[in-house]
């Protein structure tokens, strides 16, 4: 179980952080791409946020190695087997992406305006902007909403179970199913996602701490 | 020796043409003021000079180099090199009329900002050069505080120490002391005096009249984006010979 419960924490871990990426990416598209970029962006934040996760797990899961088995064949190469830790992160990452786009845009919109252009004013071009204002200024914004989005994360895991993946809910429901000892077992797992939330808990509110340190508390 | 020159500036946004026709030449050590009703035009031709907004028509030169402008296929122009403008921008320091300091660093690390990663100096150097200037404008002791628990005034006299910290060919105010509580005005006109006394190019907006009447070499009277009456601040001020100016100082006293 404790295998399981690893797996779950990495592919947790990575879709977040690919999530993360795709976030920025989106929010920066969606703030300041043209017409075109925003309303594939729209149109992704839309469909991911209102299909239940789990029939989006598997129509990414399935239909996206469909669509790339296809291609590599059409291509005349070996088909790829998706199983594994990778998939896992992947397809999260997929639905994590769409709420972090929208978290981050919030955040970036949060920002005094000129704060940026100050950046601008003093010569930064955009990528030193980002990397230096516009990343660290949003993150008192972002924060409170990331770390939900991690729980959420790090629960969802769970879903690819029914992909057979071999995380902490697969491999209680093994255990259990083998020993008949149901309840010892999915306390267990239970009592696990618990104190890994509440370890988070610890880690995001210290860094909530360390990243507002600019903001006056009245 | 000409520090900033801007011929036939026209802005516009859509159909409102808010720049008509502004020209100004500012000198190593002019202190050039821009007075006007709101609306005249006077920010907006302020942030021309560094391209924070694109400029529909005109020449601009900082330090003797031309900015070199292309259509930006909204009818107005910007910077035919993004490299130029920024190297240009690095050097023409702005103080805001918010403030604008960056929330997540301290005072200190405001000032070094731009010296290490704009103009690569090192480290080091740029912290030494820092305290010297938060030390100037009487904020060496608050070099390790974020903006947030600053006041206004502090808040602006460490931005002009931001500003000085990229040893500006000019620096350029907005309005400085428009945001804040009257009982802080003075601090940071204080510093504003001082610097105008050594001798740095600025350039000036400002609903201060008593104040540019004592610091400019130069006034300039914006009225509906042309400038409406230009010259020194004891002709402008003491013989205004447009009747608008009369009137928009007299409104004032």
């Amino acid at each position: 179980m404790l295998v399981g419960l690893m797996r779950s924490l990495t592919i947790a871990f990575g879709a977040f952080a690919l999530g993360l990426v795709i976030g920025v990416a989106g929010a920066l598209g969606k703030l300041g791409g043209g017409g075109a970029t925003r309303q594939a962006l729209d149109l992704y934040t839309t469909i991911v946020r209102s299909v239940p996760e789990l029939v989006l797990i598997l129509i990414v899961y399935f239909a996206g190695a469909d669509l790339i088995n296809g291609v590599l064949t059409a291509f005349g190469q070996e088909k790829i087997d998706f199983n594994g830790a990778v998939a896992g992160i992947v397809v999260l990452a997929v639905v994590q992406g769409a709420y972090s786009t929208e978290v981050i845009r919030g955040a970036i919109l949060s920002i005094p305006y000129g704060q940026i252009e100050a950046a601008h004013a003093y010569g930064m071009s955009p990528w030193l902007t980002l990397r230096r204002v516009t990343l660290p200024a949003l993150l008192p914004f972002a924060l409170p909403g990331l770390s939900n989005l991690w729980l959420i994360a790090m629960k969802d895991t769970a879903l690819l179970a029914v992909l057979g993946f071999g995380e902490l809910t697969q491999v209680t429901r093994q255990a259990a199913g083998t020993t008949k000892a149901y309840f010892t077992f999915f306390i267990a797992a239970g009592g696990m996602y618990l104190l890994a939330t509440m370890l988070s808990n610890l880690l995001s509110r210290r860094l909530e701490a360390w990243a507002t340190k600019g903001v006056a508390h009245v | 020796m000409e520090m900033l020159h801007a011929e036939g500036i026209r802005k516009s946004f859509g159909h409102l043409e808010v720049l008509r026709d502004v020209s100004l030449t500012a000198n190593k050590g002019d202190v050039i003021s821009l007075i006007g009703g709101s609306g005249s035009g006077k920010s907006t031709f302020l942030r021309c000079l560094n391209c924070l907004e694109h400029p529909t028509g005109g020449e601009i030169r900082v330090d003797g180099e031309a900015i070199a402008f292309r259509p930006d296929g909204n009818g107005n122009m910007e910077p035919a090199s993004k490299a130029q403008m920024r190297r240009i921008r690095s050097r023409l320091a702005m103080v805001f009329q918010s403030f604008n300091l960056w929330s997540h660093m301290t005072l200190i690390e405001n000032v070094i900002e731009a010296p290490i990663h704009v103009l690569g100096v090192e480290r080091r150097q740029a912290v030494d050069e820092g305290l010297r200037l938060l030390e100037r404008v009487g904020l060496y002791d608050k070099r390790d505080v974020y903006p947030a628990f600053l006041s206004g005034g502090q808040q602006q006299r460490g931005a002009i120490a931001r500003a000085l910290a990229v040893q500006p060919v000019a620096m350029l105010f907005d309005e400085p002391t428009s945001a804040l509580d009257p009982e802080l005005v003075g601090e940071v006109l204080k510093v504003i005096r001082e610097l105008a006394e050594e001798g740095r190019t600025m350039i000036l907006v400002t609903h201060e009249m008593s104040f540019a009447r004592e610091v400019s070499s130069q006034v300039l009277f914006l009225h509906g984006g042309r400038v409406e009456e230009a010259g020194a601040p004891a002709e402008v001020f003491g013989n205004p010979t447009s009747q608008r100016l009369a009137r928009f100082l007299g409104n004032l006293n």
